[in-house]
Parts: C-alpha cells; sequence; structure tokens
C-alpha cells in the first residue's frame, strides 16, 4: 500500500430521516481543520433512504465535498449495508481518514469497517491532530477510566479511521462553499446480504427527547445529596437558567435518577456552555466527562476539593446554602429587570 | 474423598486457620479454606509482632522464606505523661537467638503467604465467602452454609477470630462484653527506609517493638505499641472497651494525641498514612475462653479467646499457631477412629491445657485483676516520670534526695493504696 | 437445540486502583490487581443464562499473559464448561485488529459455535472493537451493546443499548455480540464451583498449536495502530476562588462574575 495513494479527509455523516447526529456536524467543522492543516479536501459521506436534509444541512458547515449514497436499504442503520457501502466507496476514492461519530452505531460501523479495509482503527478519540512530520494523524483518545490519554497512530495502512467522542469539538457553519461538489454514488444491496432487521425504536421510558448531552446549562450534583427531598434548589437553579440536572455515579446507583443523566467517563460526555457542579469532589472518572465545558463552576465546601483543579469559577461553601442563595439572587435580578 | 464432603472445612483465614489448615493437608486431609476477604489476610490490614518459638516448629525455618518485615532486635519500653517521659531501650542479641526470635509482620502479606503455603500441601482456599451458619444436624455440627450453599465436612474448625458469631450461634461461646475486650486500632504509615533505620537507630533488617504506658490512654487502662516494617511502621493503641466509653477522649483523639505526644511526633512526622483499621481483641484472660470442642467442631485462635495482652508482650500470632497444632493433632486422631464426637475432639482441650498457651492464659488471670487498677495508668507512671525527670534538674535552694522524693510521692498518693499495690505485685 | 457459545474475556487492571507516575506517564502495575474485564463478565452471565434455558456450553476464550489463565478459572468457577489460554510473547503489542484475528482464528479451532459474545468493551482500551473485527474475520454478522438477547424460532430478537432508547433488531446465527451490562449482572460463583475450577483443565495455545496462523499478522508488526505515546491528562490552570463570609455574597459574586463572562 503506497500511503501517498490516500487523499482527503472524510467525515461519516451519521443521520435518519434528515436528522444528523450533533456529533456528526462537530466533525465537518474539526475535520475542516485536520483538513486544511495536511492541505486536503474535506468530504462529508451521507447515507440514508433520504439524504437530502441532510445534505443541505451539511452544506453549511463548509465541506468542499458531499458524496451521498441513497437506497431504501439504508432507511435504518444495520451493519452489513452501511460496511458495504462505506467500503466501496473508500476502495474507489480512497480517502487517508474517515472520521466517524462514536455514537452506538458509529463504533459498531467503524472497527468493522476498518477489519474489512485490513486498516487501522481508533476508538473514542478526544483529539485528532495532523502530525506534519509523520504526515499521520495523532489520535489521542482517554484509556484505563481516563487515568490515562493515549496517543494512537495508524502509520501503516490507510485510510486511518477512528470515532471521536461526542460533544468534544463544536459545531460551526461558515456557510456553502461555492465550488461545493455534490456525488451521488449507487450502491445497492441485495436484501440477503442484509443480516439484522430493526424492529422497533423504544424511547427510554420518562425520556422526553431531551438529552443531557445537548444541554446548553448542566447543573450538576454529587453524593452529598442525601435523597430526592433535597433536590429543589437545584432542580430549581436549572429550571432558572434553562438547563438540566446531571448526577454523579453514587446517585445513579441510588436510584436517584437514571444513567442517562450520569455525567463521565461511563456516564455522559457532556460540553454544555456552562456547567456547575455542587458537592462534587472531582474523582478522574466524572471530570473527564466535563472537560470540554466553556465555562465550569464547582461549588465545595472542601477548598482542596480535586475539581477545583479544573474549574473557572471555585466555590467554597456548602452545596445546599450556595445552592439556594444563586436561586434567591436569580429571581431577584430577575424581578428587578422585569 | 468425596466431591461432596470434606474431612476439614476451615473458617477464616488468619493464623489459625491457615496453620491448622496446612498441617491438616500435609497429613492427607482434605481441608477447605474458606476466606470472607480476597485472599487470606485481606481483611487483616495492619501488622504486628509474632513470637517465632511456635510456628517454627510447625515450619522450620520459615522466616527464610515468608514476607516478615524485620526481626526485632531492639525492645523499647516508654512511661509517658503529658508532656514528660522514660524510655527504656534494650538491645540484645538473646532477642535474635533462635527461640527468643520475633518478627514483625504485615499481615495482609503474611496472611496470604500461610496460605499459599496451606494451598501448597493441598489445603483448597475459597476467598470472598462470608459463612453464614453452620448445618447442624442431630446435634452435630455437619458443614457450613455460605450464601445458602451448603458444603459438608466431618469438622468444622472456626477460625473466625475474636468476635466469632459461629462459635455464639452454637452457643459455645457469650457474646463479648465491652469489659472483657480491648478495642484497638493501627495504623500503618509510610516512611522510607532510611528514615525508619534513623529514627529508631537500625540497620538492614533489623526491627523495634516499642510499648507506651500512661499518658497516652488518658489513664485508661491500656497502652500504645509501634513496630517498624520495612518501609512504614504500625503504630496504635489498644483500651479495655468498657472504660473507654466511660472515658471523655474518643480513641480516635486519643491516637491523635499520642501521635503528637513529643516522644512519638519525631517517629511519624511526615508520614503518609496508608492503612488505619479498628478491631477488637479478647481481654479477659480464661474467662474468655469459650467451649472448645463440640461434635463436629473446634474453636481456635482468637475465636477461642487465646490472646495475651500484657502490655509490654502482645501475644495472640504464636498462641494462635499452637491452638492450630493442638487442633490438627486432634482432629488426625479422630479421623484415625473415624469418632468426630466431642468426645473424641475433647482431645483438643487436653492438648491445649498442657500447652503452654492456656498456661499463659491462666497466669494471667491474676496479672489481669492488677491490671484492672486504674493507678497503673494515672498516678504511677506519672510518680515514675516525674521523679526520674527531677532527678536530673539542677536548681538552687536545698537538694532533695531521690528518697525524700520517693516518700513524697507515696505521701501524696496514699501509703496503704500502694501498699495493697505493692503486694498484688508480690503475687504474681 | 444446544448452543456453543465462546466468550471473550480480557484479563485489565482494576482501573480504581490504577496509579499513573506523573513523571513518565506510564501506569504503575505493581500492587494493582488484576481483574476479568467487567463487561466480559457480562458477556459471560449472558452466555450462561442461554446456556440454561437452551442448553448447550459456554467456552472462555482468552488471550494474555500466563497468569491469564486465573481468570479463566474464575470463568470456570462461574459456570463455563471450558477454557482455552492462548498465549504467547509474539502476540505482545497486538492492536484490536491483530487480537480479532487470533481470536476468530480460535472460534475455528476450537468451534464451531453459534454464538461469540464479548463485553461492549474493555476497562483498559476502552475500545470496543474487537467484537466486530472477529465478526468481520468470520464473516458473520454482529450485534453490538447488546442489553438482552432472546431466542425465537427465526434467531434472536436482540435489544440494542443506544442513546435515547433501546432498538430491537431480529437475526439469525452466528452472531457476535457485544453485551452490556443492564440485564446480565454476572452471578457469583458458588463455592463448589471455585473448587472444582482449581482442578479443571485449562487448555492452552501458542503461536506454534493455534492452527492458521500467520506470524505476519500479530503483535506490533501485524497491528496497523500502536501507541506513540501515553501521558495523564494535564490539570487545568486554576480558577477563580470565590470565598465570601456567607453564602448569600458567595452567590452574589458568582452571579456577577457568570454574567460579565456572558455564561448566563
Amino acid at each position: 500500500m503506497v500511503k501517498t495513494d490516500y487523499k482527503n479527509i472524510w467525515v461519516y455523516v451519521e443521520q435518519k430521516g434528515g436528522e444528523i447526529e450533533s456529533v456528526s456536524l462537530e466533525l465537518c467543522s474539526e475535520g475542516r481543520k485536520l483538513a486544511d492543516s495536511c492541505g486536503e479536501r474535506l468530504v462529508a459521506v451521507v447515507i440514508g433512504a433520504q439524504t437530502d436534509t441532510a445534505c443541505s444541512s451539511v452544506e453549511e458547515t463548509g465541506v468542499d465535498e458531499i458524496i451521498y449514497v441513497k437506497g431504501d436499504e439504508y432507511a435504518n442503520y444495520t451493519t452489513d449495508p452501511y460496511v458495504i457501502a462505506m467500503t466501496k466507496l473508500c476502495e474507489k476514492y480512497k480517502p487517508s481518514a474517515v472520521l466517524i461519530g462514536a455514537t452506538s452505531n458509529g463504533r459498531d460501523l467503524a472497527p468493522r469497517l476498518a477489519a474489512r479495509l485490513r486498516t487501522g482503527s481508533t476508538a473514542d478519540a478526544t483529539e485528532i491532530i495532523f502530525n506534519p512530520e509523520t504526515e499521520d494523524i495523532d489520535w489521542t483518545k482517554p484509556s484505563f477510566g481516563g487515568n490515562l490519554m493515549a496517543t494512537i497512530v495508524c502509520n501503516k495502512t490507510r485510510p486511518q479511521i477512528g470515532t471521536v467522542r461526542p460533544a468534544t469539538f463544536k459545531r460551526a457553519f461558515p456557510g456553502k462553499k461555492s465550488d461545493l461538489i455534490l456525488t451521488r454514488e449507487d450502491i445497492s444491496v441485495p436484501s440477503e446480504e442484509i443480516r439484522t432487521r430493526v424492529l422497533e425504536f423504544i424511547k427510554d421510558e420518562g425520556d422526553d427527547g431531551s438529552k443531557i448531552e445537548e444541554a446548553d446549562v448542566v447543573i450538576c450534583v454529587g453524593a452529598g445529596l442525601k435523597s430526592m427531598d433535597q433536590i429543589s434548589p437545584f432542580q430549581e437553579l436549572a429550571d432558572l437558567l434553562g438547563g438540566m440536572i446531571g448526577v454523579t455515579r453514587p446517585l445513579v446507583d441510588k436510584g436517584f435518577y437514571t444513567v442517562k443523566r450520569q455525567v463521565g467517563q461511563s456516564g455522559k460526555i457532556i460540553g454544555p456552555k456552562l456547567y456547575i457542579g455542587f458537592g462534587i469532589s472531582g474523582a478522574i472518572q466524572h471530570t473527564a466527562g466535563i472537560t470540554s465545558s466553556e465555562v465550569i463552576v464547582a461549588v465545595n465546601n472542601n477548598p482542596n476539593a480535586k475539581i477545583f483543579g479544573c474549574a473557572h469559577y471555585a466555590v467554597v461553601g456548602d452545596m445546599f446554602e450556595v445552592a439556594s442563595a444563586l436561586v434567591e439572587e436569580l429571581k431577584a435580578r430577575r424581578n428587578g429587570k422585569s | 474423598m468425596s466431591d461432596d464432603k470434606f474431612d476439614v472445612i476451615v473458617v477464616g483465614g488468619g493464623i489459625a486457620g491457615t496453620v491448622a489448615s496446612y498441617l491438616l493437608a500435609k497429613e492427607g486431609l482434605s481441608v477447605v479454606l474458606v476466606e470472607r476477604g480476597n485472599f487470606c489476610g485481606s481483611k487483616n490490614m495492619t501488622g504486628g509482632r509474632l513470637y517465632a518459638y511456635s510456628l517454627e516448629e510447625v515450619m522450620p525455618g520459615f522466616a527464610n522464606e515468608a514476607p516478615v518485615e524485620r526481626k526485632v532486635f531492639k525492645e523499647r519500653i516508654s512511661l509517658l505523661t503529658m508532656d514528660q517521659s522514660v524510655t527504656l531501650d534494650v538491645r540484645s542479641p538473646k532477642f535474635a537467638e533462635s527461640g527468643n526470635d520475633s518478627y514483625v509482620v504485615l499481615r495482609s502479606s503474611f496472611d496470604r503467604w500461610l496460605g499459599e503455603k496451606a494451598e501448597s500441601e493441598g489445603a483448597m482456599i475459597v476467598a470472598g465467602y462470608r459463612v453464614d451458619d453452620l448445618i447442624v444436624r442431630d446435634d452435630k455440627v455437619c458443614g457450613i452454609i455460605s450464601n445458602g450453599e451448603e458444603m459438608d465436612a466431618d469438622v468444622v474448625v472456626l477460625a473466625d477470630g475474636v468476635n466469632s458469631l459461629l462459635a455464639e450461634k452454637l452457643g459455645m461461646k457469650k457474646p463479648l462484653r465491652p469489659e472483657h475486650v480491648a478495642v484497638g486500632v493501627k495504623e500503618v504509615i509510610q516512611l522510607t527506609r532510611g528514615e525508619i533505620d534513623e529514627r529508631f537507630g537500625l540497620s538492614g533488617d533489623e526491627g523495634c517493638a516499642w510499648s507506651f504506658f500512661g499518658a497516652n490512654t488518658d489513664g485508661i487502662q491500656g497502652g500504645g505499641f509501634l513496630y517498624t516494617n520495612k518501609d512504614s511502621i504500625s503504630i496504635g493503641l489498644t483500651c479495655n472497651l468498657q472504660k473507654l466509653s466511660e472515658g471523655s477522649k474518643p480513641l480516635m483523639q486519643l491516637m491523635n494525641d499520642f501521635q503528637s505526644h513529643p516522644v512519638v511526633a519525631p517517629l511519624v512526622k511526615g508520614g503518609n498514612l496508608i492503612e488505619y483499621s479498628a478491631h477488637l481483641e479478647p481481654e479477659a484472660g480464661a474467662k474468655m475462653i469459650p467451649q472448645l470442642y463440640g461434635n463436629g467442631v473446634l474453636v481456635i485462635g482468637d475465636a477461642a479467646g487465646l490472646t495475651l495482652n500484657l502490655g509490654h508482650k502482645v501475644r495472640g500470632m504464636d498462641l494462635a499457631v499452637i491452638s492450630a497444632q493442638c487442633a490438627a493433632q486432634a482432629i488426625l486422631e479422630a479421623k484415625s477412629r473415624e469418632d468426630f464426637t466431642a468426645s473424641s475432639l475433647r482431645k483438643y482441650k487436653d492438648l491445649l491445657d498442657v500447652s503452654s498457651a492456656i498456661q499463659n492464659i491462666e497466669a494471667r488471670d491474676k496479672y489481669l485483676e492488677f491490671m484492672e487498677n486504674p493507678l497503673l495508668y494515672n498516678a504511677y507512671p506519672l510518680m515514675i516520670v516525674d521523679m526520674l525527670a527531677r532527678l536530673f534538674v539542677v536548681k538552687g535552694g536545698r537538694a532533695q534526695t531521690i528518697f525524700d522524693d520517693i516518700l513524697k510521692n507515696i505521701e501524696a498518693l496514699g501509703k496503704n493504696q500502694i501498699e495493697n499495690d505493692f503486694k498484688a505485685v508480690k503475687k504474681l | 437445540m444446544n448452543m456453543k457459545i465462546m466468550v471473550c474475556v480480557k484479563q485489565v487492571p482494576d482501573t480504581e486502583m490504577i496509579k499513573v507516575d506523573p513523571v513518565t506517564g506510564s501506569l504503575i502495575r505493581e500492587g494493582v490487581p488484576s481483574i476479568i474485564n467487567p463487561f466480559d463478565l457480562n458477556a459471560l452471565e449472558a452466555a450462561l443464562q442461554l446456556r440454561g434455558e437452551y442448553g448447550g456450553n459456554v467456552a472462555a476464550v482468552c488471550m494474555g499473559p500466563p497468569q491469564a489463565e486465573e481468570a479463566l478459572r474464575d470463568c470456570l468457577a462461574m459456570g463455563a464448561d471450558s477454557a482455552v489460554l492462548i498465549s504467547d510473547r509474539v502476540f505482545k503489542d497486538s492492536d484490536t485488529l491483530a487480537t480479532s484475528y487470533v481470536l476468530s482464528l480460535a472460534a475455528r479451532q476450537f468451534g464451531p459455535f453459534d454464538l461469540i459474545l464479548c463485553g461492549k468493551h474493555s476497562l483498559d482500551g476502552e475500545t470496543g472493537q474487537v467484537g466486530p473485527q472477529i465478526a468481520e474475520f468470520l464473516g458473520w454478522n454482529q450485534v453490538t451493546y447488546v442489553s438482552k438477547m432472546t431466542r425465537t424460532e427465526e434467531g434472536f430478537v436482540i435489544d440494542r443499548e443506544m442513546e435515547g432508547g433501546i432498538e430491537k433488531v431480529m437475526t439469525r446465527t452466528p452472531i457476535v455480540c457485544t453485551v452490556t451490562k443492564t440485564h446480565y449482572e454476572p452471578r457469583k460463583a458458588t463455592m463448589k464451583g471455585k473448587l472444582m475450577a482449581k482442578k479443571a483443565h485449562v487448555e492452552t495455545v501458542d503461536s506454534k498449536t493455534l492452527n492458521g496462523l500467520d506470524t505476519g499478522r500479530i503483535g506490533l508488526v501485524g497491528s496497523p495502530t500502536s501507541v506513540a505515546k501515553s501521558f495523564v491528562p494535564p490539570d487545568g490552570e486554576p480558577g477563580t476562588v470565590i470565598e465570601e463570609p456567607t453564602a448569600v455574597e458567595s452567590a452574589a459574586k458568582l452571579i456577577k462574575l457568570l454574567t460579565k463572562a456572558e455564561a448566563i
């Protein structure tokens, strides 16, 4: 294999019925930087039963080219048709890298595609940088529960495949390129080659569809919360700021919240505009999940709490008192204004 | 051996349990040792001193192979008041002679090693299982129950520690009473090897054992101890539980005060606390010894109340070994008769009675009453330390003789009291 | 119908106990106990439950150093019928692709299997790639993030644990599944199981006895990816400390600062 035969950064755009996974847009914006730094083109690949809406959203991210594959066999993600389509595209166009969002389906697709192409795949990267010396991508990912970061390279084969953790990068919409190329590829997969059939999707109970990963403000509460009777100041604060409540693992273990609200390495990785953590000590397991937040506020009565190491604002004080005081202060300000 | 029934099940992987398993497996019996922690010793986080003589008999030369921390070359005893102290420092080659030797051990690694020795003789260790109950049929113990699972054996050996609930359930042992137990706190504090050698005047594998009396227990019956490990020290306090609850300071407070005492503070300075544990130890001598045998069951080690805290000598591990030896021998004889009834297993008590273990404990009973005297923990240390301190003070005015000083102190305490106490000492 | 199930297990350092040398950035392995990757135990539990319902047998397979035999004995204690250890120095530094290749060869050699179950990912590498890549090398179908498997006349109905809900899919054997914790909390081995496992036979294969092995596809040479470096995540710059005499004053100050920073 001649590495230089492979050119261009690809982003696999995960979508269903025109609704694009947020991470795919994040990758288009980060992929732009990557493509610019290695002087290659940025290509989005859209696969689905319907692709028109997705393509027009992706255009706005400033990609150079969109390749799309349309067909009923792609209505739901299943491994076989998607791997077949991606393999054919990779063999034809020889991209140097394929970026895939680290969603459940993204992490289903990437390793299988890599194995079929006999190339390397990195899982769940949080940093992707083009290394001009080696001309490879340095994929950095957390390992050992966030205790250690590892930089992985795929230096012998192409394409370099990797999944990237959602909420790690920001979306950007600089606008459609005037010379954008839109290419349709027809790849049909006979139904006997599709071994999985999707029967239905059952939304989580009590899930109003809002995802903590997508909330602008997250009020995170730690094990200091002894019972749900104590939640009101935090919930009120979240409501006032238009945010959601997140929790650490002990509160999930106690059954106060489902795992959908668990923030951290083994729960949800979040990157809100504002994170406020109450009574959270700052175990790496948790902090690994919040570092992409724009503003991190930590409230803890222990001035040496570990979380203060990664907080922009470290409030030393009782979590309940500070939360109630914040609620009162915000209410007073809003009443003053109205 | 059938897959469903074993010759012996030993409950508890401390020193008594592992040694008993070792001896029995060595003689070809099928032995299962059930340990609550993830490995033998895992629930035994701290350390102490092992007098070697009894284990030496079971495993000659064990100290060359076992993970012992240091060999004790130096004994120290300190009497403390709040801000004064008297320390006796004894260094003797006698301590190192075979038969007299003693070792500082960290139990988590030492017991684990003993467990491995037992396994190498064919004992099977199942770790991570708590024995909830015993199977009793027709008034005979026939096996154990853990998490609903039953396992049968001819003999069950209870080596499950001072608070043996299993022996209690069988009615062999009365529940612990606060006045009969001491509560101990131990900390393991990490220091470098060099720091330890320097602070205690040691070199190589030499170790120091140190006991403390007086102000460190706030006048409560008990004492402090310190042992040097390779690169850490084990330090702690034991106090009578009853007296402690009557006292004004909680144990943690005493421990903090102890470690800030001018004698102790420089020893622990800059060290890193790596382990902490609190536990109970029997303190009431022969009174505490439960019924030691029953149909299909024996009680050994701490569970059998076999510990001896004389203040300057804290014994338990060596006695645990002796009880394991006696139990193993009794079980082997019972096995040869295929008779595991109480009358057959009684041999264990007979052997124990003539052993040094029981004799020592019985002798201690007299000592115990004496040890209950509260003056031992406040007034006497204060008096002795005071007198010795004054011995070295030179100032103006008429010099006092030591004799004057003693008389003054005796008067202060009350002559009768001292006479009585002196008689008590003579009786020992 | 009886099912033959292979469960892939990996021995990993207990990440709860792990420490990293802040200077060299390497893991301090000393004193860190090895455990079976917890998700692999979920996979084993799923296998044991399927065997319990439908009959069959379960083989635990592990690629790792000789000490990993202990992990396999734990699997036997939990109820696995057989155990295979694939151990050879030449496997060292294998990435997920090379590892999957080796495990796929083992699946052929010790099979045929109907099902291969893996944990959803390992605690150390956290990639979750080995399951799908074994499936690729065997040409089997794969289902990832499986929270529940129910057998039907036509095959399996499988719940996949996805973002925001459960996706129900249907497929036929042979399949490779990667299993989550939700419905497969591992059972505790019985004491008798443990005793039996101590004496049980663990089949061991090395690079010579693993049938069809192409040594060019294993180890560092056979791995398309490698670890260029590892490091401890850096601490951030210390932020602004707010410690006013009362909570009310601290709250007022925080809101002032956040407003100024346009965070609220």
